[in-house]
């Protein structure tokens, strides 16, 4: 297990590099001069120049690359003498936009994502699995046409419109709650909640009902299983067979999907983030796009990368705990 | 009438007029229809048909183990007495795997993949034992598993289904079937799914357990093979009702019904000499949705036309053989029926 687990993160290591070196590139090769953004309109060409040595975009990519992934490790030193500042490791470049180091801007922005993602996931697991497992136990019933009802709208709307729906129900129309302010939960946990509510809700909605469906046909389709039938002609009771047969072999998929839903959910959930005017990691990368920050893009892009490269390890290793056949030895 | 005749006590398991109808979108299925036997103590009943006569629906209705909701069953299963079809479901569940168990067709899917072997056995054994400790469940599937000749059992104990080939895993659905010492087992099928060499081995494991637990084994198949190896008793289905019921050496001896005697025809038998054709009754089994009117063998016997309109408009009844033991559901006249044996093949199909 142990050596399946190392093996999978130095697998992990270089599919890392790999995304970083294409990320770079890429970035890099855009019709944009980093250089000539880093001042506004009046520029004059020598600062150009001069910003352009600074931040080392006058190197050859592969040097800038090169800059790049040491400052992640050993961080990084810009300009020289009185001018000359710092962004220590692990550093993702230097946005001058934002003049801070991008590293700086993530660790302030992605607090809010992490909380956004945690409560919305734990949200749409309670409601997704629960009415998935009671469509499937009362297939054919009301109750199951109200879950899937409810899963086919969840799916069918997009995350702005329910964003904007929810927004207008509760804070303008019924006026439960205060229109979103981010406060943070250590500070101020009562307006952390109130503020969270809604962004929380709009982001479960959409997923829950996409895991409503897969909870329902996972169990419909355990509970054909003949093993199933086996359990039940042993004399097990129903509570047994739905506990140890059929939620065990609906668990499987369900881990790989939320795994992964989650782990993309950490790198910015843009369109909840921008409706709630949440200032999360997600709207640090829209910012980013809109004023071809392209230090700060490619610092949210490694971030997210790193969190689904992780999570398809986690799910890895779950996967073997859930189900023996795919155990290492 | 033997079958009938035993004296009720030796009885282990009786049904009657059992019927299951499945309510699907395409239509009504009379999956099964007035279908009565009897199990006799210690004996083997071989229930025989093509797929879809209904004899596994029977085998499950049994146990009440038709889960689909749709499926309404009617009739008697009486157990010690005991009408299975009218217990609550608690009841049921301590009848299930204790005094009667169930062995399936396919031991690659039938048991469960998250669990040890030694897990599923003793789960099978607390579920009927609820005051027993963990360690004598275990002892109780270590025991089994030597029972069902498992080489290793200490070692095997742990391993999970897929690490086992399926005759093996045969054997491991047959020690889950055994633990509660049953005293009637089902089996569905249960070497269909195997290569032939394990089938012999299964079917012998299954008279030795007989014999030294005294079971009473109701065995369906559609491999006369099997029945010939095995069977006391026997049953032919087709299209969800009983053609004929008689004992194994009267079938293999003078079937009579058609559609019996169409079955045994259509085996290979090594001593045959190889320039005969192998005869198939033709035609295709029945729709279930909209099975044939009266005899739903009729479009495919060749005795039908000799009897005219009968075999269309009435379905005959399941009535003894004067001179046999046999019973036979059909509207030819007896000495047809005892005569059918020689009948030859070829010329009347």
């Amino acid at each position: 297990m142990l050596v399946f687990v190392m093996r999978r993160l130095m697998f992990a290591v270089v599919l890392l590099l790999a995304v970083s070196f294409v990320t770079y590139v890429i970035f890099a090769l855009l019709p944009s001069d980093p250089a000539a953004l880093t001042c506004g309109k009046n520029c004059k060409p020598e600062l150009i120049e001069a910003n352009r040595v600074r931040l080392g975009y006058d190197k050859p990519l592969f040097e800038q690359y090169w800059r790049f992934l040491k400052g992640i490790f050993a961080g990084r030193e810009y300009g020289t003498g009185a001018a000359a500042f710092e962004c220590p490791a692990p550093s993702l470049g230097y946005s001058f936009n934002q003049k801070r180091c991008v590293t700086e801007l993530i660790t302030k922005t992605f607090p809010v994502t992490a909380f956004l993602a945690l409560g919305a996931f734990v949200l749409w697991m309670i409601i997704g699995l629960s009415l998935g497992a009671v469509a499937a136990l009362k297939k054919g019933k009301w109750q199951d046409r109200v879950a899937t009802g409810f899963s086919a709208v969840g799916v069918s709307l997009p995350t702005f419109y329910i964003g904007l729906l929810v927004l207008f129900t509760f804070v303008i129309w019924l006026r439960v709650v205060p229109f979103p302010a981010y406060a943070s939960p250590l500070e101020d946990p009562s307006s952390f909640f109130t503020s969270m509510l809604l962004p929380w809700a709009t982001l479960a909605v959409l997923s829950a009902a996409s895991y409503v469906r897969l909870t329902r046909n996972g169990m419909l389709e355990a509970m054909n299983e003949d093993f199933v039938r086996l359990g039940l002609a042993k004399g097990l009771r129903q509570r047994t067979i739905l506990r140890k047969y059929v939620l065990r072999s609906t668990m499987i998929p369900i881990v790989t999907v939320a795994g992964l839903d989650f782990a993309a959910l950490l790198g910015g959930a843009i369109i909840t983030e921008s409706v709630f005017s949440l200032p999360g990691m997600g709207r640090l990368t829209i910012r980013a796009v809109v004023d071809s920050d392209l230090p700060v893009l490619v610092g949210t892009t490694m971030v997210s990368a790193v969190f689904i490269v992780l999570a398809n390890v986690v799910v890895d290793v779950l996967y073997g705990v859930l189900d023996p056949r795919v155990r290492v030895k | 009438m033997e079958t009938q005749a035993t004296a009720t006590s030796d009885v282990v398991l009786s049904v009657r007029d059992l019927s299951v109808v499945f309510d699907t979108p395409d239509g009504v299925v009379r999956a099964v229809s007035n279908v009565s036997f009897d199990l006799r103590a210690g004996t083997t009943l071989g229930i025989v048909g093509e797929s879809g006569s209904g004899k596994s629906v029977t085998a499950s209705s049994i146990m009440r183990l038709n889960t689909a909701t749709s499926a309404s069953t009617t009739g008697q299963i009486l157990v010690g007495g005991v009408d299975l079809l009218t217990l609550p479901e608690e009841d049921v569940r301590r009848v299930r795997g204790s005094r009667v168990a169930m062995v399936f067709q396919d031991p690659m899917s039938a048991l469960n993949p998250y669990y040890s072997i030694g897990e599923q056995i003793a789960e099978a054994y607390l579920a009927h034992h609820p005051n027993a400790s963990k360690s004598e469940a275990r002892a109780a599937s270590l025991d089994m598993l030597t029972k069902v000749g498992i080489p290793n059992p200490t070692r095997r104990i742990d391993e999970f289904p897929h690490q086992l080939s399926g005759g093996m895993r045969q054997r491991i659905v047959i020690a889950i079937a055994l633990v509660n010492n049953p005293r009637i087992l089902i089996a569905d099928e249960p070497t269909t799914a195997l290569d032939v060499t394990v089938q012999a081995q299964i079917l012998e494991l299954m008279k030795e357990l007989q014999r030294s637990e005294g079971m009473s084994i109701i065995l369906i198949t559609h491999d006369l093979g099997v029945v010939a190896e095995t069977a006391d008793d026997v049953l032919v289905m087709y299209a969800g009702r009983i053609v004929e019921r008689t004992d194994v050496h009267s079938l293999f001896d003078h079937p009579t019904h058609p559609y019996s005697w169409g079955l045994l025809r259509s085996v290979l038998s090594l001593g045959e000499s190889g320039e005969n054709e192998l005869f198939a009754i033709s035609g295709t089994p029945p729709s279930m949705i909209s099975p044939p009117s009266g005899c739903a063998f009729h479009p495919r016997c060749s005795f039908a036309s000799s009897i005219g309109q009968k075999c269309s408009s009435e379905v005959p009844v399941l009535g003894s053989v004067a001179g046999t033991s046999s019973e036979s559901a059909c509207h030819l006249t007896d000495a047809v029926k005892i005569g059918l044996s020689t009948s030859p093949a070829r010329g009347l199909s």
